[in-house]
């Protein structure tokens, strides 16, 4: 279990306070000069040794992103972009640091701008975010009158000014082109990549997403050293992660631990257990909502890091663990899933407008018992219809899900479904697609 | 994509008050010169705060002179984001969350205290034209289900009774506190705090 003092944000709820003066007490800006002063390089290579991965979801090395930024300043300005669109259902670590611990991440985007020689960094806030958007404004006015920002922040010689940019409520401008097209003021529609958006981002020039976690733990790293970061967790999986435990458990909460910590160390210790016990767990959502799901047998013994996950067919994703109990229709939670996702499909790409509410409808079906067998196979078919077949990674993020609940809970699907076709029963099915076919003179 | 219903009855004309123009100004200053069109977000929202929770066309047609972009962009940006209404809603806009975390810690319930207490359909005002309702997608406080957010601020933790006392407050036209409904310190496990402990320590 991770050791308070390993802890990087020690104001995770609020114990202390968010404002600056608390924050230099907790060690942040503490000699921020001292590490620029080291160099571009010496910042790169020590986030890469740490093995950092994206926080974001995707778990792309972070200082490998980085360096990916042109070495030298041409013609065209370079931009950070720091991610904090958090709407993966099940996530809800972004909106902590952006409340609690802003200072962390304002050093943060100094240190990783230097880096990557941008002198604007935009902070994408999803406009629900209302509040904590007035707390990150507080706390980068409150570094600007310190001189931590602006001309020759911190006395380093870097210039540096940050904006807060409200998004409006669209999931889809987490995806890191979608985010830029938002940005630059229009719908968020992601883009074809190459050319990625290091070398043609924001306006056209060189920009680096990143996740609001990656970006705030970057100068803990930095200070304690790579070697300290690597020494937690899991070889390829270091450091430490929030996880946040909802759903269906005692006490659900957001939590800072070492990666690669049990899922069942996790929900029976510090989110006081699944509701009803143990055995009452039905199935577990272990990195936000578009991960697919872990049956009671898998939660048993995996442990919470990138790799092992894989090694069964789901992922750490933004690690947002979502536990679901017996008492809920498991079908129909998915059903749910899947209706966010075509609510916020961008409708870009054909096969994930529509496949997104084909499956959405399907689901609905299915858990009200009025499905055929062959539309199980119809569902899967789907999936691999929308699956690589979109710009973005939505596509994928959509059928995995329900993906997941075939593989695990095909069974019960099955119980639920009969023989009969459709079109012979004269079903009042909502949303139909093929509502026509429900006519006796079109059958 | 949500369907957007835009309002039949218009009004016909829409300026930024002085200090939300000032407001625009400084919106429009985060971004490069030639880059105007990035504020059209800040300042569509401006525009709704302005007018009553939502946004009239002509609020879009005046949004795009200022930013020098054609109508559609403007139109097309308006439609596209959730957030923006195009037509009326209450004063007090209760905005459940009902996706699968909040789903399966109860937001049903949620829900049938809005029906029961705002509205019996989502987005249909209150007897007396103060509130309405609708179910939207994850709002990001997943640890926190089910909540709602009204209007800007965000309410956690909730059940069927504070849920009922919070409606009512809206209902008399006073705004209620928000935060946790059980008083909660924000995402920390309520009972049987495992992590960070020794708070004078850290």
């Amino acid at each position: 279990m991770l050791k308070d003092e390993d802890k990087i944000f020690k104001n995770l709820y609020n114990d202390f306070s968010a404002d600056i003066e608390s924050s230099l007490t907790r060690g942040d800006w503490d000699n921020t000069a001292n590490l620029i002063s080291k160099g571009k390089d010496w910042i790169i290579k020590e986030i890469k040794d740490s093995e950092l991965r994206g926080r974001g979801g995707a778990g792309f090395p972070t200082g490998l992103k980085l360096s990916f930024a042109p070495k030298n300043l041409g013609s065209r300005p370079h931009y950070l972009v720091i991610n904090a669109d958090e709407s993966e259902p099940g996530t809800c670590k972004d909106r902590d640091i952006l409340r609690f611990e802003p200072q962390k991440l304002i050093e943060g985007c100094l240190l990783s701008s230097y880096a990557i020689n941008a002198h604007t960094c935009y902070i994408y806030i999803r406009g629900e975010y209302y509040r904590e958007g007035q707390i990150i404004q507080k706390a980068i006015n409150e570094a600007y009158e310190k001189k931590f920002l602006g001309k020759n922040a911190c006395g380093s010689g870097w210039n540096l000014d940050i904006y807060i940019h409200y998004g409006a409520g669209a999931y889809i401008c987490g995806e890191e082109t979608a985010l830029l097209e938002s940005l630059e003021g229009k719908k968020g529609l992601p883009r074809l990549k190459p050319p990625f958006p290091a070398l043609v981002g924001l306006y056209g020039c060189p920009t680096i997403v990143n996740n609001v976690e990656t970006i705030a733990v970057v100068p803990t790293i930095l200070r304690r050293g790579a070697k300290w970061f690597a020494s937690l967790g899991k070889p390829k999986n270091t450091g430490t992660k929030i996880f946040c435990i909802s759903g269906n458990v005692n006490n659900p909460c957001n939590i800072e631990e070492e990666m690669g910590v049990p899922l069942k160390e996790l929900i029976e210790k510090h989110a006081g257990g699944v509701v009803g016990g143990w055995n009452n767990l039905q199935a577990v959502i272990p990195g936000g909502s578009s991960m697919p799901l872990l049956t009671k047998n898998i939660c048993e013994t995996i442990t919470m890091d990138f790799d092992s996950l894989i090694k069964v067919k789901s992922g750490l994703g933004t690690a947002g663990i979502v536990v679901i109990n017996k008492d809920q229709d498991i079908i129909k939670c998915f059903a749910r899933l899947a209706k966010f996702y075509k609510h916020e499909s961008c409708g870009q790409c054909t096969p994930c407008r529509e496949g997104s509410g084909w499956m959405w409808r399907m689901l609905e079906r299915m858990a009200e018992g009025d499905s055929t067998y062959k539309e199980i196979d119809l569902l899967e078919e789907v999936t691999k219809q929308i699956e690589g077949h979109t710009i973005c990674a939505f596509g994928e993020g959509s059928v995995w899900p329900v993906q997941g609940l075939l593989r695990h809970f095909r069974k019960e699907i099955e119980k639920r479904s009969h023989d009969d076709p459709l079109v012979k029963k004269k079903n009042n099915i909502p949303y139909l697609v093929d509502q026509h076919l429900l006519e006796k003179d079109n059958a | 994509m949500s369907i957007k219903k835009v309002a039949s009855n218009q009004p016909d004309f829409f300026e930024f008050s002085k200090e939300n123009f000032n407001e625009a100004q400084n919106e429009i200053k985060k971004y490069p010169k030639e880059k105007k069109a990035s504020a059209i977000i800040a300042l569509l929202n401006l525009a709704q705060k302005q007018n009553n929770n939502w946004i009239p066309l002509a609020a879009i047609k005046y949004i795009a002179k200022l930013l020098e972009i054609s109508y559609i962009r403007a139109y097309e940006v308006s439609t596209f984001y959730s957030m923006f209404n195009l037509s009326p809603v209450g004063k007090y806009f209760v905005q459940v969350c009902t996706t699968t975390p909040c789903m399966i810690s109860g937001a049903k319930k949620i829900v049938d205290v809005c029906k029961k207490k705002i509205a019996p359909n989502p987005n249909q005002l209150s007897e007396n034209k103060l509130c309405s309702w609708v179910e939207v997608e994850c709002l990001g406080a997943c640890v926190s289900a089910p909540m709602m957010q009204i209007n800007q601020d965000y309410f956690e933790d909730l059940d069927s009774v504070s849920t009922d006392k919070i409606i009512q407050t809206l209902l008399e036209d006073k705004f209620p506190q928000p935060g946790s409904s059980r008083n909660r310190k924000n995402t920390s496990p309520e009972k049987d705090k495992t992590t960070i402990t020794k708070v004078n320590n850290a």
